[in-house]
């Protein structure tokens, strides 16, 4: 490659990563209008559960803790990235792969529980919108999981090239986005909504 | 519910007189265009040279072609609306039943504002930003074709109810609930409506983070950001706005199917929903959307303006600033819509203040307008034909709106017609006057030869006249008393106000029929109307400094800038500006053509089609191919190839041409 070639390399990896902020604004966009509803909603019971009854908040605590864990490997799995350390960027995606699974798995077991004791999203517009908006942060999740999934096979296959390290740092970015969104949740949904 | 079909049954199949008619035309028009295309052997050229293409040019020019179509569509709604409204007075019941009605003004308003003018729109920003900045590219070709192929499946899906369904969302352009709820609207138009809106609307969304990263990042060496010309400007606060309200439109839509599919309750009239919270919730999206709109106008008539007054723009730190405060307040008024909603006194003045104040930005504008062309060298060509109709018809329109920003007088016009005529008096003098304007000042930049001046003039006083009288009675009729979405009434006074209106939609038909002509007239004397210098207008931003039209690099070298009215500061130091010339080429990377965001679009679709009839097994398809288009496009590593000097120079030597 010459000069200018590695130039627009770098632009365009600066360039995605910019977009990819302002990507995620979007995203934060959305979720501020998820929780809005919830706001609005939150007391609209309609004669069902109140939050108080419902969420088992050590539960949740547990959630919360893998979730953080994840991110913190996640970030590590970032700092090996930049030393070209191929072995250890795969086991650590692997361990925030695995984390962000038992994420997702012990909250899909909630909702489970909710929607087995009667307490499903149909019930009142409380349920609907906290349904909705955990669900999306566990979709995001999911969405991660899968792109994360992608990048250990691409990384065994091809090691760290420019355009999968720009790559990797975006699934970074982004989980670390996930991490934070749920902090709101854990805050506003389940603690203030319990204590 | 049948495994293989969800919904879908024979009686969905077109059997109501207007849906066989919309149906013959999607199916005759579709077969006639793939008869042409096999008879003269050019499916390879279409799907080489245009479909698949990563080009902003040319996907700007196939945005203005599906978003003229879609204008057609949309004003056959509005004939239909006017015929039925001129007629059904008293014993009369009109040619329309009150459904069918129903779902043509709903239909109208979507497709105006969804399709026609943000197609529009998004295919001048394409066309020109890029060459205003000095930019080969946007930032990210592949998500442009993406999102121009998003919007293309949205349009699709808003006409399909013709052929399924046989029946179109009814609960205004809007969709409000609880009338928009499955308790109350059953049938499929809703449906359609979310899914037309959510996948065009996801289009724009990727549009916007593109354009923003684009103008940020990607401007010619030395262009500073108060350098840039004011339509860039203007598409930026535009693509702002895109960014910061098009999430709550998906969120809000997403919701409303919630609803309809599961039976949550977020708008439901039971089990606690609030209906009141979409009606916020959408206009949240809803007001910045009209700024979306204009903004961009207000650019190019800046443009216009200071070409042909050849003076630079009046106040253009002043205009910059005004974009900005339009831009900012454009997020702080949506409340307005719904003043009725009893929100208290303390609530409605804070939104009737804010509105009143949008004003101030806007008259600013205004009168840097109108100080540039003070002592100006001005040429009257068709643009500035446009932009002294638009000035007239935005004070007139823009006072209305004034008026109602102040909640007394509000809570008497609401959804009156008065409401009806300001809106449109905004949006069609506002940006689709600017819209053609721009299309005709650049008309020669894209294309290569000049628009015919005598017909678009004509075509600009029909416009003028019909438009006047068209929308005038309806701001009398607002006085009156009269309501919008009258399917039927029984003052006999208000018949000769709706006739008269009707006969300036016929006047705007006229119009439309001469800017058809123009362009065929244009067409034909393509060679006398050639333009070799690539500047024809003597212009002053960078697009006229590369040829007419521009190569598919735009620029052989990239530019140096060094002030504002880049290329008008060029040519006043009498230097040999011509990008290029002279100058040693390089080479370049651009990107190849990719057919992976029609697949993309096309698996969207289907999912968003089954989702609408309920068909599990397509809905797992079409996201499953959306997944797998996404995870192959995003390990491909070869989405670009280089263009040698030597190339460039061959390139140089004889240009592109499309006609």
């Amino acid at each position: 490659m010459d000069t200018t070639a590695i130039n627009h390399q770098h632009e365009k990896t600066e360039n995605s990563l910019f977009g990819f902020w302002v990507y995620l604004m979007t995203d934060l966009i959305m979720f501020a209008a998820l929780f809005a509803a919830y706001a609005v909603l939150h007391n609209n019971t309609f004669g069902g559960p109140a939050s108080g009854q419902l969420f088992n908040l050590p539960f949740v605590l547990a959630e919360t803790v893998i979730l953080l864990t994840s991110s913190f490997s996640c970030g590590l799995a970032y700092l090996v990235m930049q030393r070209g350390e191929v072995k250890k960027v795969l086991s650590w995606f692997t361990v925030t792969f695995l984390l962000g699974l038992s994420f997702l798995f012990m909250e899909l077991t909630e909702f489970r529980r909710l929607y087995a004791s009667g307490s499903g999203p149909q019930h009142s517009a409380f349920l609907t919108s906290y349904f909705t908006l955990v669900g999306a942060h566990g979709l995001h999740i999911a969405a991660g999981l899968l792109w994360m999934a992608v990048m250990l096979l691409v990384v065994r296959k091809r090691g760290l090239a420019p355009k999968t390290n720009s790559q990797l740092a975006r699934l970074a970015l982004f989980w670390h986005f996930l991490d934070l969104v749920w902090i709101f949740i854990f805050t506003i949904v389940y603690l203030m909504g319990v204590l | 519910m049948n495994i293989l079909f969800g919904n879908l049954t024979w009686s969905s199949l077109p059997h109501e007189w207007f849906t066989i008619a919309g149906t013959a035309t999607i199916i005759g028009g579709g077969a006639f265009m793939a008869g042409i295309l096999t008879y003269f052997k050019r499916w390879k050229w279409l799907w080489n040279g245009w479909l698949t293409s990563t080009d902003p040019k040319k996907i700007g020019i196939m945005y203005l072609i599906v978003a003229s179509l879609m204008l057609f569509r949309g004003a056959v709604d509005a004939a239909m609306i006017w015929l039925q409204q001129s007629i059904a007075e008293g014993p009369h019941a009109g040619y329309l039943t009150p459904a069918h009605f129903q779902q043509i003004f709903t239909a109208h308003g979507d497709i105006m504002v969804f399709f026609a003018t943000m197609g529009l729109l998004f295919g001048l920003i394409n066309l020109i930003v890029p060459l205003q900045i000095g930019a080969r590219d946007l930032a990210f070709p592949f998500m442009n074709s993406l999102g121009f192929w998003l919007y293309v499946a949205g349009a699709i899906m808003i006409n399909m109810f013709f052929i399924f369904g046989g029946e179109f969302a009814s609960a205004g352009w809007l969709s409000l609930p609880p009338l928009a709820e499955i308790a109350y609207s059953p049938g499929v138009g809703v449906d359609y409506w979310i899914w037309s809106l959510q996948i065009s609307g996801l289009g724009t969304l990727i549009g916007g983070i593109n354009f923003i990263v684009t103008i940020l990042k990607m401007r010619a060496p030395g262009m500073k950001l108060m350098d840039m010309p004011m339509f860039t400007w203007t598409s930026l606060c535009s693509m702002l706005l895109v960014v910061s309200v098009f999430p709550i439109l998906t969120v809000v839509i997403t919701l409303l199917w919630l609803d309809r599919y599961f039976g949550l309750h977020f708008f439901t009239a039971t089990a606690g929903g609030n209906p009141m919270m979409y009606v916020n919730l959408i206009w949240m999206w809803g007001h910045p959307e009209v700024y979306i709109l204009i903004l961009p106008t207000f650019g190019i008539y800046s443009e216009i303006v200071s070409t042909f007054a050849q003076k630079k723009l009046f106040g253009y730190t002043s205009q910059v600033l005004a974009a900005f405060g339009v831009t900012a307040l454009a997020c702080l008024v949506w409340l307005h819509h719904f003043f009725t909603m009893g929100a208290g006194a303390d609530v409605n003045a804070f939104f009737g203040i804010m509105t009143g104040i949008i004003a101030i930005p806007t008259a600013v504008q205004f009168f840097n307008w109108i100080s540039t062309l003070y002592k100006g060298k001005i040429r009257f060509a068709t643009p500035l034909y446009w932009f002294m109709g638009f000035l007239a018809c935005f004070t007139f329109g823009g006072m209305a709106g004034v008026l109602l920003s102040l909640p007394a007088a509000d809570y008497q016009l609401h959804n009156s017609l008065f409401l009806v005529a300001h809106f449109h008096t905004m949006i069609v003098s506002g940006a689709l006057f600017g819209i053609f304007a721009g299309i005709t000042y650049w008309f020669p930049k894209i294309f290569g030869f000049r628009l015919n001046e005598s017909l678009g003039r004509k075509a600009f006083w029909f416009w003028l006249f019909g438009f006047l009288l068209s929308f005038g009675p309806l701001y009398l009729l607002g006085f009156l008393g009269a309501t919008r979405r009258l399917d039927h009434y029984n003052v006999p006074g208000w018949q000769p106000l709706f006739i008269a209106a009707g006969l300036g939609l016929a006047l705007i038909g006229i119009g439309a029929l001469f800017q058809v002509a123009q362009i065929i007239v244009s067409i034909r004397d393509r060679e006398k109307n050639r333009d070799t210098s690539g500047d024809p207008w003597n212009g002053r931003t960078l697009e006229w400094s590369t040829a007419s039209p521009p190569p598919f690099y735009n620029f052989a070298v990239v530019p140096t800038v060094t002030g504002r009215d880049a290329w008008w500061e060029n040519k006043q130091k009498m230097r040999d500006a011509r990008t290029g010339r002279g100058q040693e080429y390089q080479n370049i990377e651009m990107p190849k053509n990719t057919a992976m965001a029609i697949y993309l679009s096309a698996f969207a679709f289907l999912a968003s089609f089954a989702f609408v009839w309920h068909i599990v097994w397509m809905q797992i398809f079409g996201l499953a191919g959306v997944i797998v288009c996404i995870i192959i496009r995003s390990l491909d590593e070869n989405t670009e190839y280089t263009v040698t000097a030597q190339e460039l120079e061959k390139f140089e030597k004889s240009p592109a041409r499309y006609l």
